[in-house]
């Protein structure tokens, strides 16, 4: 006889299913919500004019955002440059090298700890480390500070997909007389950096967008930011966060809703483009 | 009568060590030159990691040690001073799962002739369709040399590996479960391809096959509970093993 399923069991199980329906959708919801709150206050601010011109002081006609928009440019790749040499360098000791040593212990732990520090916090650091000792606020200090958000990130990143990479692969680089160093970054890293490269863009979107470390560093500037070493230099978050939350103009704060929806388009297309890698690497 | 035998590997009184234990006692076992030896025996009873000492490959993990002497040509392999690199070079190795490297066929082939040859241009092409021809893989690939070799199919993968290895113009081939991850066809491919490689190389492998080890195999050595318990011309070892183990092993086997 074919025993059938119990009503309790189906119960429990349709049960199941409509939960996890439910939370899905809610959370798709939540993004549906962000996503048309931002275009319905930004999109009318869009203009060729709105994304050519610098930011001006209230009242001045014919102000942008684009000084904004390159600062954040510049910030996030220099983050970038400074970050990913060492972080991907120790990603790949900790994976092929490292493994169980005391230092890959030190390090993983370091990084633990500096994931969890509150960006405020490593803002108030590089303050006192770059901003204090060279005197003068710049758009670099704003990078340094962005770097040290990303560099726990992507070195995790790149420890977890290398370890990912089947150890049957390593010993057939070293079977063929490869050596370990050229071998890891020939065949290995190449095995891996799909993940990799999906993890370094998403850390790249997740610090474009952060706040606070920027206003003890870079701070912000009307101007092109042709000062990036020297000067305090315009990004999308703090011209979102000054224009909202200080200014008492309607007109600032549509610009402000405006450069949201900007930073948000250039978020969500850093996240097409990692998928569309990640999705690619997988073959 | 085998005195006229050509040895290209004697293994001598090997012992091997997984930190704390002990999976292969005192083994001797001689290769013979340009000849398939066929190693059997149960699961964990030391095969894989018997290969695995011919070219050092062990030493990738921290805890395994190895002791005795392995003469490759006369010269003990396991030596402190040994160029790993060289001895690798000269000793290539077939995994159970196909490892083609993340790059295109022809990249994946022309990776051991640029590496130990530096051949470039029109030699390195050349090269590299032989080494695919030597693999039976040429007719199959030909067309699409420049596609990731992780698109292949399983069976494809494998002789990848294999022409890869080959490339590398090694004395030696050590092929650890070659067919076991794949279908019959390609594993009766790989089979006719072990045949003709025998002129240029001394393989060994490892196989759960017994048909396959009588088929192909010119010497079979058993291994049980990491000792080699007989070693015979693989004709001899299956019509009449010696040993009370091997008898057993076998028909158990064959009764399958
Ligand atoms: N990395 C390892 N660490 C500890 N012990 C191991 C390791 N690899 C293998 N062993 C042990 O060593 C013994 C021999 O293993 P080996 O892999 O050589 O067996 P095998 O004959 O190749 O088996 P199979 O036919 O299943 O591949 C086994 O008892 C196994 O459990
Ligand atoms: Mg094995």
């Amino acid at each position: 006889m074919i025993r059938r399923s119990t009503l309790p069991r189906r119960i429990a199980d349709s049960l199941f299913k409509i939960t996890s329906a439910v939370s899905s959708s809610l959370g798709l919801l939540i993004m549906i919500i962000i996503v048309s709150t931002i275009l319905y206050y930004g999109a009318s601010m869009l203009s060729i004019e709105f994304l050519t011109s610098p930011s001006k002081p209230y009242g001045e006609a014919g102000a942008g955002i684009a000084n904004a928009i390159l600062g954040t440019l510049l910030i996030t790749f220099g983050a970038a440059l400074i970050a990913l040499p060492p972080a991907m360098a120790a990603g790949i000791y900790l994976a092929e090298y490292g493994r169980d040593s005391k230092l890959a212990s030190i390090l993983r732990f370091t990084g633990n700890v500096l994931m969890g520090i509150p960006s405020v916090v490593v803002g108030i650091f590089v303050y006192a480390l770059v901003v204090v000792t060279f005197g003068r606020f710049s758009g670099f200090a704003g990078s340094v500070a962005l770097a040290f958000l990303m560099f726990p990130v992507v070195m995790r990143t790149t420890e977890d997909m290398l370890r990912m990479v089947n150890d049957s692969l390593r010993e057939s680089v070293l079977a063929l007389g490869e050596t370990r160093s050229r071998g890891t970054l020939k065949v290995i890293f190449r095995a891996a950096r799909g993940g990799i490269l999906t993890g370094v863009l998403l850390a790249l979107a997740r610090v474009s967008g952060e706040t606070a470390p920027l206003l003890f560093t870079a701070l912000f500037a009307d101007s092109w930011p042709t000062s990036y070493f020297s000067g305090p230099t315009a990004s999308l978050p703090v011209l979102i966060t000054d224009y909202t939350m200080n200014s008492p103009f309607e007109a600032m704060h549509r610009a402000g809703w405006g450069a949201a929806f900007v930073i948000a388009a250039i978020i969500l297309a850093v996240n097409l483009v990692s998928r569309y890698y990640a999705e690619k690497e997988k073959l | 009568m085998k005195l006229n035998r050509k040895y290209k590997i004697r293994t001598d009184n090997l012992s091997f060590w997984y930190g704390e234990r002990q999976a292969l006692f005192n083994n001797s076992l001689d290769i013979e030159a340009n000849k398939i030896t066929a190693i059997i025996g149960p699961s964990g009873c030391g095969k894989s990691t018997h290969l695995r000492v011919y070219n050092r490959i062990f030493e990738l993990y921290r805890g395994q040690k190895a002791e005795g002497k392995i003469l490759l040509d006369g010269e003990n392999i396991l030596d402190e001073d040994v160029d790993l690199l060289d001895l690798r070079r000269r000793i290539g190795m077939i995994f159970q799962k196909p490892t083609p490297f993340p790059m295109s066929v022809f990249d994946n082939v022309a990776y051991p002739l640029k590496l130990h040859y530096k051949l470039k241009g029109s030699e390195l092409e050349a090269r590299v369709e032989a080494a695919l021809k030597g693999a039976s893989l040429w007719d199959e690939v030909k067309d699409s040399l420049g596609k990731n070799g992780l698109a292949l199919s399983g069976g494809q993968q494998q002789r990848l590996s294999i022409a890869r290895a080959i490339a590398a113009e090694p004395e030696v081939l050590l092929m650890d479960e070659p067919t076991s991850a794949i279908d019959p066809i390609a594993t009766a491919k790989i089979e006719e391809l072990m045949d003709s490689l025998r002129e240029r190389f001394t393989i060994v492998i490892v196989t759960h096959n017994m048909q396959q080890a009588a088929r192909i195999s010119d010497t079979t050595a058993f291994f049980y509970r990491g000792r080699i318990v007989e070693v015979g011309d693989t004709k001899d070892f299956f019509n009449n093993p010696k040993d009370p183990l091997t008898q057993d092993y076998l028909s158990v086997k064959f009764k399958k």
